[in-house]
């Protein structure tokens, strides 16, 4: 076994998860080729979302592939780091929103 | 910063360079040869579809020292090619149907040469193109050069490796970026880059970094918009370069730790289509001492043209060199990547 749970190589192996599961496997590929590709939103758009959500789920491969992708796609820093700041947002947003149910329990609870 | 043959640098020997690429670990020894790779798709030995550019570099000095730089280019080279070799090329030029003269350096324009050269090569009525780093024509000796080239409809091909300030002046230096947003504005006021004028003006975009150039089509519209709506700036087309890992930015790659998954994203990336349009196909590229090689990459590496075709200008004969084979090693991946990359941009 690895002595870290994360091995950047391991990034490369992503498609060796069908090995154990065939069909649901290459049902996930063929659906996030097809996520991937240029529609209503561009595959230029998607991949800044994706970058953004990387964040939010705290993937670190997808922040690798993601982060290499936005550099191709010719996203500035500064627009890479605004999509992490609205992951952040609404991270924290999802947090402190909460709050209002913490607020209505203390107005019960109190005299 | 100096060149690296001005620190004596190991890399700055074209023979380190290929060692490294071939054999820096075990992982990138274990890369497909680039041979074998065109052999699987029956296109080896590679040959030329034939000569169409005559591409000179007219010498490895210039004003700036990026970092990048697969030329190694610097204030502190001295090589420049001499009245003599240019008049060889004129000589070869005239006696061919070689449309395209593309003259690149270091900065082509320190050439002593270079206007005498450029009215000569005018007057044998071929398109020329001059590929400039903008930076050289804000000073005063050459300030007048944008009206000498549109005066003599010179295609103007720059660099700009982002659209941004921060990722432009961090791979060519403090202060490139709004040095090159001036002379655009003063390319502009005299016509390059509008339709009208045609007279065109390109950019150069080639990644900041580890990583590939995306679609040029993509880039290009992100460019316009930015450069218009930032600085009121046109161009014509922006050409996406994929760095090489020769001289400069293999060094990078090396002191960033970042080679081995380069040169795999690179091989990863092998493009067939790209491989049939590759640019060695259809230039001849010209050293500054006359030596003749199948690209300007392969000058770097002084891996002259071979296989019994004519290797220096004075032995110039079109015939051989459009039935030479094409001299290859693994850097050659840099072209065949993805959406393929020439001194033209994209190839596919």
């Amino acid at each position: 076994m690895e002595k870290t749970y994360y091995n950047p190589d391991d990034l490369k192996k992503f498609g060796d998860i069908s090995e154990f599961q065939k069909e649901l496997g290459e049902k996930f590929f063929d659906y996030y080729g097809a996520v991937f590709a240029d529609s209503a939103l561009s595959a230029r758009e998607k991949s800044l979302i994706a970058l953004a959500v990387s964040h939010a789920v705290q993937c670190p491969y997808c922040i690798d592939a993601y982060t290499q992708d936005t550099l191709e796609k010719g996203y500035s820093e500064e627009q890479m780091m605004e999509a992490v700041h609205v992951a952040a947002s609404i991270r924290g947003g999802a947090s402190l929103v909460h709050g209002v149910q913490m607020m209505n329990k203390v107005n019960k609870l109190s005299m | 910063m100096k060149s690296l043959i001005a620190q004596s640098h190991s890399l700055s020997n074209p023979k380190t360079q290929l060692d490294v690429i071939n054999n820096h670990s075990e992982k990138v020894r274990s890369f497909d040869k680039f041979e074998d790779k065109l052999k699987e798709i029956d296109l080896f030995p590679l040959k030329p579809t034939g000569i169409e550019i005559f591409q000179i570099n007219v010498g490895y000095m210039c004003n700036m020292t990026c970092k990048h730089c697969h030329v190694d280019a610097g204030p502190d080279r001295t090589e420049i090619m001499t009245k003599e070799t240019l008049q060889y090329c004129l000589d070869a030029l005239k006696g061919s149907d070689i449309q395209t003269v593309d003259l690149t350096g270091g900065a082509p324009e320190m050439n002593p040469h270079f206007r005498w050269f450029v009215d000569e090569v005018s007057k044998l009525g071929k398109h020329i193109i001059v590929r400039s780093n903008l930076t050289i024509l804000d000073t005063r000796k050459f300030e007048d050069l944008p009206q000498f080239m549109a005066d003599r409809g010179v295609e103007i091909t720059c660099s700009l490796p982002f659209y941004s300030k921060r990722r432009t002046d961090m791979q060519r230096g403090e202060g490139t970026y709004d040095k090159s947003m001036k002379m655009l504005k003063v390319l502009n006021g005299i016509g390059y880059g509008k339709e009208e004028a045609g007279l065109s003006l390109n950019l150069v975009y080639n990644p900041v970094g580890a990583f590939l150039p995306g679609s040029q089509e993509e880039l290009q519209q992100q460019y316009k918009e930015r450069l218009w709506d930032d600085h009121g700036i046109v161009f014509n087309e922006l050409f996406t370069i994929t760095n090489l890992p020769i001289s400069r930015y293999l060094n990078f790659l090396v002191e960033s730790g970042n080679l081995e998954d380069y040169m795999e994203k690179l091989i990863t990336s092998f493009n067939p289509s790209a491989a049939m349009g590759v640019m060695c196909r259809n230039t001849i590229s010209i050293g500054w001492e006359g030596s003749l090689y199948d690209c300007d990459f392969n000058q770097m590496l002084k891996m002259k043209t071979n296989h019994g075709a004519p290797d220096h200008i004075k032995e110039w004969n079109l015939e051989k060199l459009n039935n030479r084979e094409i001299v290859l090693n693994q850097h050659c991946y840099g072209c065949t990547a993805g959406a393929g990359s020439s001194c033209g941009g994209a190839t596919v």
